[in-house]
């Protein structure tokens, strides 16, 4: 466990010096720990693949103390059993309009965009994180045959829904924002959505399999 | 129930709070004023509790209507207002009768400036607060900045407020800087002492791709020692980011909760409404100091902030 001060009123914990699972775990375990039991101070905390950045209310503590409250923290949350993950699958049409990236990321790799769908679509992601926009999910890690770097220049406008991925990962973009990673695809569900618990379609931890669908099923499954 | 009637809603009006903190793990950052400092004063005047949301307007402001009238108070950047014509004192309440029009114009000399009115601006609260956040779409008046036509509700006033001003005093405390204080940012051993030497020597102009999520900064590059990869994690408000060509980008209220670029430094809490007032082709500065001092500067103003009596004149 490595502290670093974020800024005066955020630190960041480092659980872990790569991307991977069991550093993962650390960072589910602390967090579940902080949920259940909220210090004063606390305001903000924010899980990513080996770290979590805390946020405190600086007119009630320093960092100094936090440390401390943190360090006890991770003592006891390794004592912590995380349940079962969900598992939630999303449908997705590749190629075409709804992935403008597809034939380039199979270009890239020597490969048809048929196997691209098929390499992508056969495996199960680990939920590392939640961050960029309310609802979007990091996924890793995605198979080193289709890793692409992202776009060099983003795009001003990605589409909500959209299906990409970037490095070894894969996401879906729940708002229509500006966005640098290659768009292979979409999917015709909501990724957040504020009427429903949790508003998150995508929730930290879950574990992901994305299921090629036809266009018709697609047109089907679309919001009205 | 009073109303509030945008005829013209300026360049970027948005509904605000304080924001909604805490939701880290859905990816939500907090919005809110991107002064929030002005904001809470503002609702101090119109007898509102701090958190009551107003109106955020940028650059240039709007114009309304109050056909059953209102208690409003402007304050953060000077907008030129009028009521009926007749220019207005900012920092103050101001009992307008029904039907009055509220114009605001250009900036004088700030970003943004508010419009506090007693009750609040009434909306459907999303996950605690008034505040849109407009990458998402999601809370304030339909996730959106106003558009004529707009018509919002106010909520009754708790108390009637007097007519009080706040002091010069206090707004010189809280004036707009140009030259900010920040700490040590967690990747500034990525940047070399010549580097971080240039950071600190040079001065930045806000460019006029900045928005609510962050402030793009025109000056010299700053390069990060790039065999240093980090992995993506969470950031501040007030991070500046360095880009992999060089550009500093400061981290605002909308801003993204995550990043995998190197923080050379963030700005200090005290500091942190006033790069909310930093608009476009403004030339500003970093100046580094500690946690300890940035702590007690930051105990110090939430120290006045939470006396109303010594903020009048």
């Amino acid at each position: 466990m490595r502290f670093c001060a974020a800024s005066d009123q955020a630190v960041l914990v480092y659980l872990g010096e790569e991307i991977g699972l069991p550093a993962h775990e650390r960072v589910l375990k602390l967090l579940e720990a902080l949920q259940e039991k909220p210090p004063v101070w606390l305001r903000n905390v924010q899980p990513c693949y080996s770290s979590l950045m805390v946020t405190f209310d600086l007119a009630l503590v320093d960092d100094a103390e936090v440390k401390a409250t943190l360090r006890e923290l991770e003592q006891r949350a390794q004592t912590i059993r995380l349940p079962k993950p969900r598992t939630v699958e999303i449908p997705v049409c590749y190629g075409e309009e709804f992935g403008p990236d597809l034939d380039d990321v199979a270009k890239m790799h020597g490969l048809k965009p048929s196997q691209v769908i098929q390499i992508h679509s056969s495996q199960t992601y680990h939920a590392y994180f939640l961050g960029f926009a309310p609802g979007f999910a990091y996924l890793g890690d995605l198979p080193e045959e289709i890793a692409t770097p992202r776009l060099e220049s983003p795009r001003k406008v990605v589409p909500a829904r959209s299906v990409a991925i970037a490095g070894r990962q894969t996401a879906v973009y729940p708002f229509s924002t500006p966005g640098g990673w290659r768009l292979i695809g979409r999917t015709p569900l909501v990724l957040f959505r504020t009427n429903q618990k949790p508003m998150e379609l995508i929730s930290i931890r879950d574990q992901v399999r994305f299921r090629p669908i036809t266009r018709e099923q697609f047109v089907k499954l679309e919001p009205t | 129930m009073r109303r509030l009637l945008v005829e013209s809603p300026g360049l970027l009006t948005t509904v605000q709070d304080l924001g909604r903190e805490g939701y880290g793990p859905i990816g939500l950052s907090p919005s809110g004023a991107a002064d929030p400092v002005a904001l809470r004063l503002g609702n101090l005047l119109v007898g509102n509790g701090p958190g009551a949301a107003g109106l955020e307007m940028t650059l240039l402001g709007g114009s309304f209507a109050f056909p059953e009238g209102a208690i409003i108070a402007i304050v953060g950047a000077d907008f030129g207002a009028t009521v009926n014509g007749r220019l207005v004192e900012m920092w103050t309440p101001h009992t307008l009768p029904p039907g009055a029009k509220l114009n605001l114009g250009h900036t004088k000399n700030f970003a943004r400036c508010y419009l506090a009115v007693a009750g609040g601006i009434q909306v459907e609260p999303f996950l605690g607060s008034a505040s849109t956040h407009l990458l998402s779409g999601l809370g304030g008046h339909e996730g959106r900045a106003m558009r004529k036509g707009d018509v919002l509700n106010l909520g009754v006033a708790e108390i009637q407020p007097r007519a009080r001003t706040i002091s010069q005093a206090v707004l010189l405390s809280l004036k707009p800087r140009r030259i900010l204080r920040v700490t040590e940012g967690p990747q500034s051993d990525q940047f070399s002492e010549e580097a971080k030497h240039s950071f600190y020597r040079s001065t930045f102009r806000v460019s006029e791709e900045s928005d609510r999520m962050g402030l793009r900064l025109a000056g010299p590059a700053v390069m990060a020692d790039t065999t240093g990869q980090m992995i993506t994690e969470g950031v501040p408000l007030g991070a500046i980011q360095i880009t992999p060509s060089g550009q500093a980008i400061i981290l605002l209220v909308d801003q993204q909760t995550a990043g995998g670029y190197p923080k050379i430094a963030n700005v200090i809490g005290v500091d942190l409404h006033r790069i909310g007032q930093l608009r476009p082709h403004v030339e500003i500065r970093f100046e580094q100091t500690s946690l300890g001092v940035a702590r007690s500067l930051w105990v110090e103003q939430e120290g006045l902030l939470s006396k109303p009596e010594s903020l009048f004149a």
